[in-house]
């Protein structure tokens, strides 16, 4: 084994990583703040990418306007879905908040079924992304490169959102006591659909690079990526942002590195992010960056 | 002492008498589609009383029965086929000693299934009871994903994604009305033994219980192996029923399946988790109408497959938002229940109270 092709798993495992990064970003802070594991989250970056699809083939518009206009639609959808369906078990039993997104999570994947089909589409992806350059005998995608930017450039918007603006303020006071932050007089209600309308915007923007990645798309697609995203927020401490990226780049770099050293264990390749998750949760429950304790 | 208590008896046993003509009269006159209709009704019954065992009474929310499922359906299979089928079956890789060679009868195989699965729950029990609450449910959740990629990869024990074809249909009504009933009078009477009055105090508060001298850790256990025990078995009759099994039909979705089931019943109600069984099961066929292509007044509206999906997750979306308790809340059907019931409809309603 050289070292060329260690560079090349490691450049391959952050690359994969920095999408189960950007989906993690969602669950953490929703459950950062509501203590919800919001299982739809997968689902909903489905949803952002079959935005992302029917804006370009059934409304003929430019690439980039299709993609900005489905972010925009599925963070609406994500308060929509707050609305509709989280707002009102908020203050029930946590449980029946985590049976209503598992309903939530089917509920989408089985209209996306029943209204986009099940056979998997095509997605679009710009020419100039298409290109394989070679850095010291490495072989990246544009596509991963440009990726990984617009990630990390999605990364410090939410993280100037959360600790450098009035309403991160009150979502981080809603994650420390959500009963004196109302009594604060913060509209809690309107915050929490707004955190919703983030993680679901980042989700849509991970789905769609995701997506052109792939570069196809179906109506199950969400699933293995958004129980990924999840281990991967477990992983970096669930609530905190860096930690979830930094989760979601780890959790892809082990994944690459054992299907490329093991290639007959690549069968597997599904099971190592719940192996992880598991062995997380009993030597270290709070995560590499977390602080609480789980429950 | 419950002063009905023989009357309550009588009445059991006449009901049960009565479920037994009608499934004698259908199992020589219905057609083949009622039958299995009813086979599933009653494995999904059991299914759902074992799993409620665990997540209702208990409240711990497992979301891993599909797990005990595949398990228990894929010992009891290789268990009943023979030999030769296996070496037919196996192309890929042959299947490993002692696999190869042994033969059991059916009832043989549903032991072990059930024993198989209840000892993979005490191996998964150490590490999931570790974490309560939302933890708990994805670590369970991803033991069910875990299980299902193994059986997809160890291609010489499950014959990986092609699954195994051929297995003979023993389960017929009786096996599984049977299975039923002995399962809904064990988690029933464990219910109200004295290790379900800790479960359920477990479930009301788990530090309290703890406070009181229960080991919440081993009487957790305990439900979760009784309950893994009872899953694997129905694993095995559904394994024998549909007589082809593979990886694939042991995803998610079934657990779902068993989450509306028992969510609609009532999480913690016996009875109301059979009651839920037969609704769901029966209404699942009962909704087909909806995927075929309709024609209401002018309209032609084409067939749409998987409608049914998505008014069952509706179903449980909206029944979390106005009906949290379901049909039977934490209560169980009694026949004393049903005698005051009708003693109050006999006085009139002005007098209800």
């Amino acid at each position: 084994m050289d070292f060329s092709f260690l560079a090349q798993q490691i450049i391959n495992g952050i690359s994969l990583g920095g999408l189960y990064g950007l989906i993690a970003v969602g669950y953490t802070l929703v459950y950062g703040i509501l203590r919800l594991i919001n299982f739809a989250h997968g689902d909903i970056m489905m949803i952002g990418c079959y935005f992302a699809f029917y804006g370009i083939f059934m409304f003929s518009l430019p690439w980039w306007a299709s993609f900005l206009l489905a972010v925009i639609l599925t963070a609406a959808a994500g308060i929509l879905i707050d609305i509709g369906a989280y707002r009102p078990v908020r203050n029930a039993p946590r449980i029946s908040a985590l049976i209503t997104a598992i309903g939530v999570s089917f509920l989408l994947e089985n209209l996306g079924l029943v209204l986009f089909s099940g056979r998997p589409k095509a997605f679009y992806r710009p020419e100039f992304l298409s290109e394989i350059r070679e850095i010291a005998g490495v072989r990246i995608l544009d596509l991963n490169i440009w990726s990984f930017v617009l990630t990390l450039v999605l990364l410090g918007v939410i993280l100037f959102i959360i600790h450098d603006t009035r309403t991160g303020r009150a979502m981080r006071c809603i994650a420390y006591d959500m009963e004196t932050t109302k009594l604060m007089g913060v509209d809690v209600n309107r915050i929490i659909a707004l955190t919703f309308a983030i993680g679901s915007a980042a989700a849509a923007a991970g789905g769609i690079m995701w997506a052109m990645r792939y570069p196809q798309i179906n109506p199950l697609m969400g699933i293995i990526p958004g129980l990924k995203a999840f281990v991967a927020a477990v992983l970096g401490g669930i609530g905190n942002v860096t930690g979830a990226m930094l989760g979601g780049l780890l959790l892809g770099i082990i994944e690459i590195l054992l299907v490329a050293l093991r290639p007959d264990m690549a069968g597997y390749r599904d099971a190592i992010a719940f192996a992880i998750l598991i062995l997380i949760l009993l030597f270290r429950p709070t995560g590499l960056m977390g602080q609480k304790l789980p429950d | 002492m419950d002063p009905h208590r023989k009357r309550n008896q009588a009445l059991s046993l006449a009901a049960i008498a009565v479920v037994a003509a009608i499934l004698y009269f259908a199992d020589s006159g219905a057609s083949d589609y009622q039958i299995r209709i009813l086979n599933n009704c009653a494995i999904f019954a059991a299914l759902a009383v074992s799993y409620n065992l665990i997540n209702g009474v208990t409240g711990q929310f497992s979301l891993g029965p599909n797990a005990f499922l595949a398990i228990g359906a894929y010992t009891s299979a290789l268990l009943t086929m023979s030999p030769l089928e296996k070496e037919l079956s196996f192309i890929i890789d042959p299947v490993i000693w002692p696999l190869n060679e042994i033969q059991t009868p059916f009832y043989v195989s549903l032991l072990a299934a059930g024993s198989v699965s209840a000892l993979f729950g005490l191996l998964m029990g150490f590490p999931v009871f570790r974490v309560r609450g939302d933890y708990l449910a994805i670590v369970t959740l991803g033991f069910g994903e875990v299980v299902r990629v193994v059986a997809n990869n160890t291609q010489s024990v499950t014959n990986g994604p092609l699954g195994l074809k051929g297995i003979e249909a023993h389960t017929d009504l009786w096996w599984t009305s049977g299975f039923a009933l002995a399962t809904v009078f064990f988690v029933g009477r464990l219910v109200r033994s004295s290790y379900g009055m800790a479960l359920k105090a477990i479930r009301y508060d788990e530090t309290a219980a703890e406070a009181i001298g229960i080991n919440t850790f081993w009487h957790k256990m305990l439900a979760f192996i009784v309950s893994a025990f009872f899953a694997g078995i129905g694993g095995g009759l559904l394994a024998h029923l549909i007589t082809t099994i593979s990886p694939s039909l042991f995803t998610f979705f079934l657990t779902f399946n068993l989450l509306i089931i028992i969510v609609l019943g009532g999480l913690g109600s016996t009875t109301g988790a059979v009651l839920a069984a037969l609704l769901v099961t029966w209404g699942g066929e009962a909704l087909r109408f909806v995927e075929e292509p309709m024609q209401i007044g002018p309209l032609d509206i084409p067939g749409i497959p998987g409608m049914r999906m998505v008014i069952f997750s509706l179903l449980l979306v909206l029944m979390m938002i106005f009906a949290r308790q379901g049909i039977m809340g934490t209560r169980e059907f009694s026949w004393n229940a049903v005698f005051s019931g009708i003693r109050r409809l006999q006085r009139g309603p002005g007098k209800a109270k």
